[in-house]
């Protein structure tokens, strides 16, 4: 194809590079791959950590070896040297030094790491954005599911995952969830439960007179059981939110004990929050370097809490957009478009930066100021959950991401 | 005399429109519920709250900064102090920087810090007022564009101090005043200034940009557009937003220094500004300074997509998730033929017909839940019984997740975890209010009379204990859905 060939034409030393070093990962482009026969040799448990406020995946996962990195983040910058090294995956990209976790377990092959990758979403908003990126559809608007749902929905009845119901942490579920399938809640307890009897007569009362709110106090039932049965149940902390290294470690520790349960749900989705660099961001140190090692410690929870099963485990790391390539007036980022996801866990083929990285001059930019994307997120995703679930194309191309028929799963992302 | 129906139709509506009935209070208030709530809308806005710390964002701005200073000697002295072989001595405090800065009183033992102490101080003016309105009609339209123009008050030391005043300063004097107005002072006021960066954007081409290199923050431009005016939909592009966040360069807050002004307070600094005229959707605003930013606030208040918009989020708000289209499309022309006349708007939605017969499917908020119950029960709150479930559920005072504000529809409150903590919630209150209340079966037929169905009744009567029957009194369908 002469467009292919512009294309190789046209690549810069450091897009060589990278081709390079990921090695045969373009194969997914032309041979979708469906892994119905690793659907029946494992019990799967799938995480999505959804980062709310649009993670700046230069700074996460610096292009240090990208000529122009250095001089779009001015004050930001990381280095390769120096007390606050970043920490090196593959010689071009490198890890915030407030991820050592991250790095030992890209090391170990249980983590790759995808950049310049987007939904199909293009604009700014935060909150479309968010829509977008969990309602699995091209667009915003459509919001009356989430994609983790809709996979629920349509896995063959009786199944273990689909009996199971999918988890929301957090007393707001996150949309992903939301929809038909049964979804179960969680969140870290703050106040003394209430008794067992009490429950029992609202059951009754809600099972009379209010369908919804019956079907609702029924899930949470169901997942305090499965709690309680985990030893999880009693502690009453205040503690900090889900924008604080302690907030996630525990969000990480709740979903990880009722995710490993037997009986407990194989999918749940969490967010982590506070991700809106615009101002002092910081480069090693700072307000973004915090949250990252709270990511850090959330991910090591999560191997740890998932012990028996995180050989069958992917954690999938997700944000709704990334932000300007070149650092503002505030010495923050503004909303941008391509950043990085990443994916951690026993069941990941790890060790591999995947990206089709497009180059940081200006003209390579989407719009002359973001990161361009390369690689949809979409078919990140279809790409793990059709290897870890067994789905069908048809139906991850027409349920649980609409629309998605041209976007091929990318293959050998699950090991 | 009302009919039953009618009796019925007026519980429904004082729970819709406002914080539901009070232990104790009149029947009058059931039978002419509607004229009552319509008496609420009050030109000239609502009760401000009483007791607060400070009288205005001003005075917090400056007290803000003595503690700063203040914290900052004795973080300097317990470091001296912490050095080896060195004499321990207490720090001087620094000279005032201004004759105007108000004196820091001694912290006392025990209290936290004035920023939270401030903001504690502030959530209880609130209650209070919450709890001792008449229908809370006013009080539900201060939540709602509270939280239309929200802050954050985790966001800095600033946005938690001033929370309270932001709220009292920016949305209340305007309620029940005009849309525009209520939008300049949002976005004028030093707490949002804070809250989305405006205070530190800098026009490249200003004499400031020009010297130090620095430039152009676009969160607040962003926001404005996106959720305070048109919506995401309203038709504007990525130049509008940089093109705004030009327009409203300059916008900032005085410093300790008090160079344009009272420490804390607004200030144009037409240093930061831009230079030049801008253009903004169709237009080109060629105004100097401030009013470049006023004119084009002013059109945007004025612009179809910002009628459409808050049109639909009240009749969200306060109808039903997907509320009837004759409510929206009659608050959209009464906001567009006047002008956004917050008055006319609120009258136009207490005067609906389709307003007060839709059937009670929303589920109240957590903080609709916590005024309510306190007013039925009788309770007078302190600011841990308020802080902390409003926490446990996911809503407390003044601390959205992010500049859209808490979320208003029933798949956001009613999930599986979120009516498991609120039963947690309805659990501990049912145990604190059983001596203070004689009889849950009259209190039942006190506070949801004609509402509560037989299955209710049945449940409070038969509870094994007056704690229980008090839970499941509010955590009825019918107390919990409006």
């Amino acid at each position: 194809m002469s467009d292919a060939d512009d294309d190789c034409e046209r690549m810069t030393p450091s897009r060589r590079a990278v081709l390079g070093a990921a090695g045969a990962l373009f194969a997914w482009s032309f041979v979708p791959k469906f892994a119905y026969a690793a659907a029946g040799a494992r019990d799967p448990r799938f995480v999505l950590v959804v980062l709310r406020g649009a993670l700046d995946g230069l700074s996460a996962v610096p292009p240090i070896g990208d000529p122009d990195y250095a001089g779009l983040r001015e004050d930001i910058a990381l280095t390769k040297d120096g007390a606050d090294a970043a920490l090196p995956l593959d010689g071009f990209f490198y890890l915030h030094p407030a991820m050592p976790n991250l790095a030992r377990l890209y090391a170990a092959g249980q983590a790759s790491i995808v950049h310049a990758a987007a939904t199909g979403y293009r604009e700014r908003s935060h909150f479309d954005g968010q829509d977008v990126l969990e309602s699995g559809q091209g667009g915003p608007g459509k919001t009356e599911s989430g994609w983790l749902n809709r996979l629920i929905a349509n896995l063959p009845p009786g199944e273990t995952v689909s009996r199971r119901g999918v988890l929301g942490v957090g007393v707001v579920p996150p949309l992903v969830v939301r929809g038909e399938a049964p979804i179960l809640g969680w969140a870290p307890p703050r106040m003394p439960r209430a008794g067992a009897d009490l429950m029992t007569r609202l059951s009754d009362l809600y099972g009379q007179r209010d369908p919804g709110l019956a079907r609702a106090l029924a899930q949470a039932i169901e997942t305090e059981g499965i709690a309680a049965r985990r030893g999880m149940s009693g502690e009453v902390r205040g503690g900090q939110g889900p924008d604080s290294a302690e907030g996630m470690k525990r969000i990480a520790e709740g979903a990880a004990g009722l995710v490993g349960a037997d009986d407990g749900p194989r999918i749940a989705a969490l967010a982590f929050e506070g991700w809106d660099t615009h101002a002092n961001e910081g480069g090693a140190k700072g307000r973004l370097a915090q949250l990252l090692g709270g990511l850090d410690g959330a991910l090591a929870t999560f191997e740890q809490g998932l012990a028996p099963v995180w050989k069958d485990t992917v954690v999938m790391v997700v944000t709704e957009f990334g932000r300007t390539a070149k650092v503002n007036g505030t010495v923050g980022t503004d909303h941008g478009t391509g950043t990085v996801a990443f994916l951690v866990g026993g069941a990941v083929k790890g060790g591999r930066m995947i990206a089709d990285w497009p180059g940081l001059k200006p003209e390579q930019l989407f719009e002359k100021r973001d990161l361009k994307p390369t690689t949809d997120i979409r078919a990140v995703a279809k790409g793990v959950v059709s290897e870890l679930f067994g789905l069908s194309g048809p139906v991850l191309a027409e349920k649980v991401f609409p629309g998605s028929g041209g976007l091929a799963p990318i293959g050998g992302l699950v090991g | 005399m009302a009919s039953p129906a009618d009796l019925r139709a007026n519980r429904v509506g004082l729970q819709r429109f406002g914080l539901g009935f009070r232990l104790g209070q009149p029947a009058e208030i059931v039978e002419r519920a509607r004229e009552i709530l319509i008496a609420e809308v009050r030109p000239g806005g609502v009760a401000q709250p009483s007791g607060v710390p400070f009288s205005g964002a001003a005075e917090t701005g400056a007290a803000l900064y003595a503690f700063e200073d203040q914290e900052r000697v004795e973080r300097e002295a317990r470091r001296v102090a912490a050095l080896p072989g060195q004499p321990v001595q207490v720090a001087a405090a620094p000279p005032a920087a201004n004759q105007n800065q108000m004196a820091q009183p001694a912290k006392a033992p025990n209290q936290p810090a004035l920023p939270y102490r401030t903001y504690r101080d502030e959530v209880m003016a609130r209650t209070r007022l919450a709890l001792d309105a008449e229908t809370g009609f006013g009080e539900r339209m201060v939540q709602f564009w509270s939280n239309h123009f929200c802050i954050g008050a985790t966001k800095s030391n600033m946005t938690r101090i001033m929370a309270g005043a932001y709220e009292r300063e920016a949305i209340r004097p305007h309620v029940f005043g005009r849309f525009e107005d209520m939008l300049v002072a949002a976005e004028s006021h030093p707490a949002m200034l804070d809250f989305l960066d405006n205070r530190l954007s800098i026009g490249p081409g200003s004499p400031a940009g020009k010297r130090r290199g620095r430039g152009l923050n676009e969160n607040l431009a962003r926001e404005i557009l996106e959720l305070h005016t048109l919506g995401v939909s309203g038709g504007y592009a990525q130049a509008d937003v940089t093109n705004l966040a030009r327009i409203i360069t300059g916008w900032t807050v005085v410093g300790r220094e008090a160079v344009l002004g009272f420490p804390g307070s607004f200030a144009f600094n037409a240093g930061l500004h831009e230079p030049g005229p801008q253009p903004l959707l169709d237009k080109r605003y060629e105004q100097p300074g401030k009013a470049q930013g006023l004119a084009a606030l002013g059109d945007l208040a004025r612009h179809p997509a910002t009628a459409r918009f808050i049109a639909l989020k009240l009749a969200r708000a306060f109808v039903a998730d997907e509320p009837p289209s004759a409510v929206v499309g009659r608050l959209e022309s009464v906001f567009r033929e006047t002008d956004g006349d917050l008055a006319a708007v609120s009258l136009a939605l207490l005067q609906s017909n389709e307003a007060w017969s839709a059937p009670p499917t929303k589920i109240r908020t957590p903080q609709d839940f916590l005024l309510a119950s306190c007013r039925a029960l009788g309770r007078k709150p302190d600011f841990g019984q308020v802080v902390g479930p409003l926490t446990a559920m996911g809503q407390p005072f003044w601390q959205p997740g992010g500049p859209n504000g808490y979320p208003d529809s029933n798949d956001a409150w009613a999930s599986a975890e979120g009516i498991k903590t609120r039963i947690d919630v309805a659990a501990g209150w049912g145990r604190q209010a059983a001596g203070s209340v004689p009889d849950p079966r009259a209190l039942t037929e006190e506070i949801l009379g004609p509402l509560a169905s037989a299955e209710t009744r049945a449940a409070v009567a038969r509870a094994e204990s007056k704690p229980q029957a008090l839970a499941l009194l509010l955590m009825s369908p019918e107390f919990q859905r409006r």
